[in-house]
């Protein structure tokens, strides 16, 4: 597959993952919409292009690791890691429910293929740290992801384990930040400014990229660039936005922890769909 | 008379410390474990790891002054299948990152081992602020974890020891000051049991850590000058705490009595009262009263806060007499 029919095929993916997590929300009548829905181009990517990981065999020495930091944005995971074979798609109904092993926020031991638990901000990037240390010990060659928020950098833990990242220039370790400038109460440059947040990583030793996170081709090429960079952490700084494909969730504070009512859903479903058949034309 | 079974000698002399015991096990056994990584938060003097760091430095991870992203770290080795053992004083771990100890480590059943040094008013000169008086009640609600607490240097080489043989998160209560000896190097150390010292039928005395020894004095002293017969049970498990162990003595002496170097609030005594709450024996619990410590001599640092021998026996004979 050239690299052009990788991306357009990408592309159908995110749409698709995008479509259970509004179904996921809906069903659960609770959950995180907007960081779900605008992640879904990255975990895309990252799924179905560049993880090395097989569903059939989730706890292999060597595979890529995907650690989610933000664990509130997990609908996105479980969309991504059942289209990808881990569990069966009836499964994601589950999600929220009594007995599932979709949990509101993702637990490792309850779900094969979840590395972590999260959802208190901020510890997934030290459990990164920790994993990508493994690789360096045991000189395994995998790959580290680690998918946070902006939000998120406002715990202190996170700068905490960017800082002995950058200091001990740990290779194969790559943060993506989903930088789409919204928090729980509100717009991030208001609740706590993280700007200027590239300056903030260079000075803590990261090499840094910077990407319209909702652009697969930009996507495609910083993911591709990152894997090849050993000498120092990664960050790829996405900027995305909240709710994306959804107009009317799209830049709202207010969808980031609010699941879509049924007719809501119904008019988010045409919204998906109106705006993947225009890309694509 | 000491329980023959246990091969327990007290050993008044030789004075030794508590964490050197977890420096020792961790430097014996970074070689028959290459996959033991020890970590640790800007202490490694205080917290006896300097040696192995010397000697395995492949298997050293200095964090620094961040105990909350040690304990991330240690979590995400753990995933990898290494044995991660975290070290910093109990204060600050599992003091600062309660909250990494309960979702990274304890909701994740991560294979971490937290060795939290410098508990109690053994602390002393440093302060309040350095003497954990609080670690055992807050880790005690986390699932998952095992929580020990020694008595000894000996004690102290088999808890770690045994930590490492163990999948799953552990706690470890260390401390500072040299110390009496009452375990051997025989003495075992078995999972989630206590240990019967001296048997008596008037009273049990429980007790954990090295507040033992204050105990010890006590219990001597009124069993030589009152001729009460006093049961004596170290604990070094907390959790699992060994509730038939605990019931089999209070149902022959009738009544109990818990010593501790902690708040009396959330600590040993309320583990050793949650696991007699379906019994209906008298249990007073002898610990830190709902206050803060201070600087000063571990041993003025016990007087003044109701834990030394002498204020042990005063209280346990103001218990006796009530209960006549």
């Amino acid at each position: 597959m050239t690299s052009v029919e990788e991306i357009t095929k990408l592309k159908e993916i995110s749409f698709e993952l995008r479509k259970s997590v509004i179904k996921m929300l809906t069903h659960a009548k609770s959950g995180h919409a907007a960081g779900s829905l605008g992640m879904a181009d990255i975990f895309a990517a990252l799924y179905f292009k560049f993880l090395n990981i097989n569903p059939k065999n989730p706890y292999e020495l060597n595979r890529d690791r995907l650690i989610l930091s933000n664990g509130h944005i997990c609908p996105v995971l479980y969309a991504s890691m059942s289209k990808k074979g881990f569990f069966p798609e009836e499964e994601l109904l589950t999600f929220r429910q009594i007995d599932s092993r979709l949990q509101g926020h993702p637990h490792n031991t309850s779900l094969p293929g979840v590395e972590n638990s999260s959802g208190p901000l901020g510890q997934g990037i030290s459990f990164g740290v920790g994993v990508a240390m493994n690789a360096q010990i045991t000189n395994y060659k995998y790959k580290t992801f680690i998918l946070g928020s902006d939000g998120e950098l406002n715990e202190g833990q996170s700068w905490e384990a960017i800082m002995l990242a950058g200091a001990r220039k740990i290779p194969g370790l790559i943060l993506i930040i989903d930088k789409n400038n919204i928090q729980i109460s509100g717009k991030t440059q208001e609740i706590l400014d993280l700007d200027p947040l590239n300056e903030k990583f260079e000075s803590f030793g990261w090499y840094v990229l910077e990407i319209d996170g909702n652009n697969m081709e930009e996507i495609y090429l910083a993911i591709s660039k990152s894997v090849t960079i050993i000498s120092k952490p990664v960050v790829i700084i996405a900027n995305t936005i909240p709710g994306f494909g959804v107009d009317f969730m799209e830049y709202k504070f207010e969808w980031h922890g609010k699941p879509p009512s049924e007719s809501e859903a119904k008019l988010a479903i045409e919204s998906l769909e109106k705006n993947y058949k225009n890309e694509k034309k | 008379m000491l329980n023959p079974a246990l091969n327990l000698n007290l050993d008044l002399i030789n004075k030794k410390s508590i964490r050197d015991g977890a420096g020792f096990s961790l430097l014996k056994n970074g070689e028959e474990y290459p996959n033991l990584i020890v970590l640790c938060a800007d202490l490694r003097e205080s917290t006896r790891v300097e040696e192995f760091a010397k000697k395995f430095p492949k298997q050293f991870i200095e964090i620094g002054v961040a105990e909350q992203n040690m304990a991330g770290v240690a979590a995400g080795l753990a995933s990898c299948g290494n044995i991660t053992v975290i070290n910093s004083f109990a204060v600050f771990s599992p003091g600062r990152n309660w909250d990494q100890v309960r979702v990274s480590i304890c909701y994740s059943n991560s294979n971490v081992k937290i060795i939290g040094h410098h508990a109690g008013l053994l602390t002393g000169q440093d302060g309040a602020t350095h003497q954990a008086l609080e670690d055992i009640a807050i880790t005690r609600v986390l699932p998952n974890l095992i929580i020990i607490n020694p008595v000894d240097y000996e004690q102290m080489v088999k808890a770690v020891d045994l930590a490492i043989n163990y999948e799953g998160p552990v706690y470890i209560r260390s401390y500072r000051e040299k110390l009496p000896q009452i375990t051997a190097a025989n003495t075992p150390l078995e999972f989630g049991k206590a240990q019967l010292i001296t048997e008596g039928i008037d009273l049990t005395v429980i007790v954990s850590g090295p507040i033992f020894f204050e105990a010890l004095n006590a219990v001597s002293e009124i069993e030589n000058e009152k001729g009460i017969s006093i049961e004596l049970i170290n604990l070094p498990f907390i959790k699992p705490i060994d509730k038939e162990a605990l019931v089999r003595s209070l149902s022959k002496t009738k009544k109990g009595v818990v010593i501790e170097e902690h708040q009396i609030h959330g600590g040993v005594g309320s583990a050793v009262l949650e696991a007699l709450a379906e019994e209906n024996y008298p249990v007073k619990l002898i610990g830190i009263s709902d206050t803060f410590g201070e600087s000063g001599d571990p041993k003025d640092l016990y007087e003044k806060y109701g834990i030394s021998s002498k204020q042990i026996t005063k209280k346990i004979l103001q218990f006796l007499e009530r209960q006549k």
